[in-house]
């Protein structure tokens, strides 16, 4: 699924346009990949407003729902798993027996691993249509689980982010029309923290202050997504600060504040879009991997939180896929559409990556 | 290397130091701003373990004195400094008599070499598909193929690597799933061990190199597209050089330079990424030691890698800055 999303617009693009068509529908921002970028992440932001109206939410709990039960859309459980989340095509001819084509109405008889399985394979529960997605070894319900995780993933991304990109809109702003030794200051300084490995940062961090809520794991994240926007914003007011129209504001006497935000501002909305994405994505990674590493909140679940259970409990070796696999689509899809976003948005900035042609 | 001056150099070992002190400056600072302090987290462990114990107030006085805890925030800071600057990193809290330096420093040239040959095979490799990408002569079927090496590219290292562990160790049988080499081999250089780290490593480079060449690629697409609309380029072509000359010396020699910097900036981020493969595969590297410092809630330990993986990697974008130099000799430094 990210797959084809991916590839789709990756082909595309390669190509040199045959024809410049100008109509109304060349405009930049009917970007491919931009606009497949903001469905994936539309999708997941349903999750959540849509989820909570027709799933019980408490199943995420543990404790609530029966132990170990794979998803009910899997044929053959016992033989197939492993070439099911492998993804490819050619291995359905090793399939020995038992395929029932995902039909749910065979779950019973699939259900049962026959005696030829490899041995790493435990057996595991019949699937229901109660938990459509499986259940874990704690007795969460996986799409419980992925309803309430996936769009907090998200959710944690934006605030960090939104944080960042705010202290990163006032120190660029600050360093690049002042320059002088404040430029220095900031600069030094976010260039320094640029090169610091953050995830090792936050992870002392996070083992101090074990009990971490979202907001203020947010927070910390927040703490590394500053110096990215800052460097980039007092590269634009550098490059802007000198152009005409700026210069012209500047003799027809506007303020500091109006030329910075009504002149340069909408000039690098593309680029600070670009890096806003870039910065939501770089900080839901941090938080998965801190959540992976078993340092997120632990009475809510999470997204890396369900993967760091599933590695403690070596689900990957136990063939219990749904468990880490959920998750990590879920993951995925955040990941594939926020990059699609950025690259797009950063297509939309500059139009010489959109293709030769089009930059001549 | 032309380039290279006296003050270009000194504002980069300041850059160095900086970066070095600004991030030991959040690890100090930090913890001392959370609630609790490491002498109660200690005594705390010991009666997690023996269940109860006796005069605990007064152990967590006395080690507080002992550790200089009751002296003053400024004074703490300067001996975490000096202590660290000089490597000396105290001893682990989880595993007593051994001493955190010498445990990072067996854990080190895993990482490290994970982490060079990682990058080195994604860094070359991306940029080729990037360039060729980008690039008019590339055939056909090639420029179709190329963009699917890119589907992995904003996955996390460490979801890859399970994703490559569940698939290769798990349903194919064809690689191990963790540890660095074969249960009874002993270290050192003979050739049963060595290449048994290579079977053990090739998931774990897989997982970064699939997972991170897409970022080169795309960058050098995006340079080569602009480089090949330079005079240079078509000049070249005309006088009727070789296509691969052309590629090569003209187009990938000046569209690198970029991506030498993005590398350094990058860097950070490929080290965090790296940290979590090695806990995944369960490598004995720092990031493997680094997972068990939380486990066993190790604070000395985690602070001494993060103090040596800050270090590590503030040493690598200086040497990558002071190098950059010999690959581009137009560029003077006079002005940062």
């Amino acid at each position: 699924m990210t797959t084809s999303a991916q590839t789709v617009p990756a082909g595309d693009k390669i190509q040199p346009r045959k024809k410049s068509k100008l109509n109304r529908w060349d405009s930049p921002w009917l970007n491919g990949k931009f606009i497949a970028g903001v469905l994936m992440i539309g999708s997941i932001m349903m999750l959540g407003v849509v989820g909570p109206l027709f799933w019980d939410l408490t199943l995420s709990y543990p404790a609530s729902s029966p132990l170990n039960l794979p998803p009910v859309f899997v044929p053959g459980y016992g033989q197939t798993a492993e070439q099911i989340a492998a993804d490819k095509p050619q291995t359905e001819t090793t399939t020995t027996s038992s395929v029932t084509g995902g039909n749910p109405f065979k779950k019973q008889e699939a259900a049962k691993p026959s005696a030829g399985t490899a041995g790493s394979l435990v057996r595991f529960g019949t699937p229901t249509w109660a938990h459509p997605l499986g259940t874990e070894s704690n007795g969460r319900d996986m799409l419980a689980v992925l309803l309430v995780g996936a769009p907090r993933s998200l959710y944690i991304g934006l605030i960090a982010a939104t944080i960042g990109m705010f202290v990163g809109i006032i120190l660029g702003f600050t360093a690049g029309y002042m320059g002088g030794w404040v430029d220095a200051v900031i600069r030094t300084i976010s260039d320094s923290i640029v090169v610091i490995p953050s995830l090792a940062v936050l992870i002392v961090i996070a083992a101090y202050v074990r009990t971490v809520s979202i907001e203020s794991l947010a927070l910390l994240l927040a703490l590394f997504a500053w110096p990215g926007p800052t460097r980039l914003i007092r590269a634009q007011v550098l490059s802007m600060r000198e152009r005409g129209y700026v210069q012209m504001a500047r003799i027809s006497g506007a303020s500091a504040f109006s030329i910075m935000f009504k002149e340069m501002m909408p000039n690098m909305l593309p680029y600070l879009a670009a890096s806003y994405t870039g910065n939501v994505s770089g900080a839901i990674l941090a938080a998965a991997s801190l959540e992976a590493l078993g340092l997120g909140p632990t009475r809510i679940p999470t997204l890396g939180m369900t993967i760091f259970y599933a590695i403690r409990a070596a689900a990957v070796l136990r063939g219990m896929w749904w468990w880490w696999g959920i998750p990590i689509i879920a993951l995925i899809i955040v990941f594939s559409g926020l990059f699609l976003m950025t690259t797009g948005l950063d297509e939309i900035a500059n139009p010489r990556l959109r293709g030769r042609k089009a930059a001549a | 290397m032309g380039g290279l001056t006296w003050g270009y150099l000194l504002k980069r070992l300041g850059m160095w130091l900086l970066t070095i002190l600004i991030g030991t400056t959040i690890i100090f600072l930090i913890p001392r701003l959370a609630p609790g302090d490491p002498v109660a987290a200690m005594v705390g462990r010991m009666s997690a373990q023996s269940g109860f114990v006796e005069n605990s107030a007064q152990i967590i006085e006395a080690w507080r004195t002992k550790f200089g805890l009751d002296k003053p925030l400024w004074e703490q800071y300067v001996r975490y400094m000096g202590n660290s600057l000089r490597f000396d990193l105290g001893y682990s809290l989880a595993s007593f008599p051994s001493r955190v330096d010498k445990m990072v420093l067996n854990a080190l040239p895993w990482t490290v070499g994970l982490l060079l040959v990682a990058t080195l095979i994604s860094f070359v490799l991306g940029n080729t598909i990037g360039a060729l990408m980008a690039w008019e002569r590339t055939p056909r079927l090639l420029k179709s193929l190329l963009p699917v090496t890119l589907t992995f590219t904003s996955i996390p290292f460490f979801m890859l690597g399970i994703l490559l562990i569940y698939v290769f160790a798990f349903g194919l049988k064809w690689l191990p799933p963790s540890g660095a080499y074969g249960r009874n081999l002993v270290q050192g250089i003979n050739w049963p061990f060595i290449s048994s780290v290579g079977y053990h490593a090739i998931l774990p480079i897989m997982a970064i190199v699939i997972a991170s060449m897409g970022l080169w690629a795309l960058g050098m697409r995006g340079m080569m597209i602009t480089t090949s609309g330079e005079d240079y380029m078509i000049l070249a072509e005309a006088k009727g050089l070789r296509p691969s000359r052309v590629f090569w010396l003209y187009g990938v020699r000046n569209s690198i330079l970029p991506q030498v910097t993005a590398l350094a900036l990058n860097l950070g981020a490929i080290v965090a990424g790296s940290l979590l493969v090695e806990y995944i595969f369960a490598l004995p590297g720092v990031g493997y030691l680094l997972y068990q410092g939380i486990v066993t809630s190790d604070y000395t330990l985690i602070q001494g890698i993060v103090f040596i993986l800050i270090f590590v990697t503030a040493t690598l974008v200086l040497i990558l800055d002071l190098t950059y130099p010999l690959i581009d000799p137009r560029i003077t430094y006079e002005r940062g």
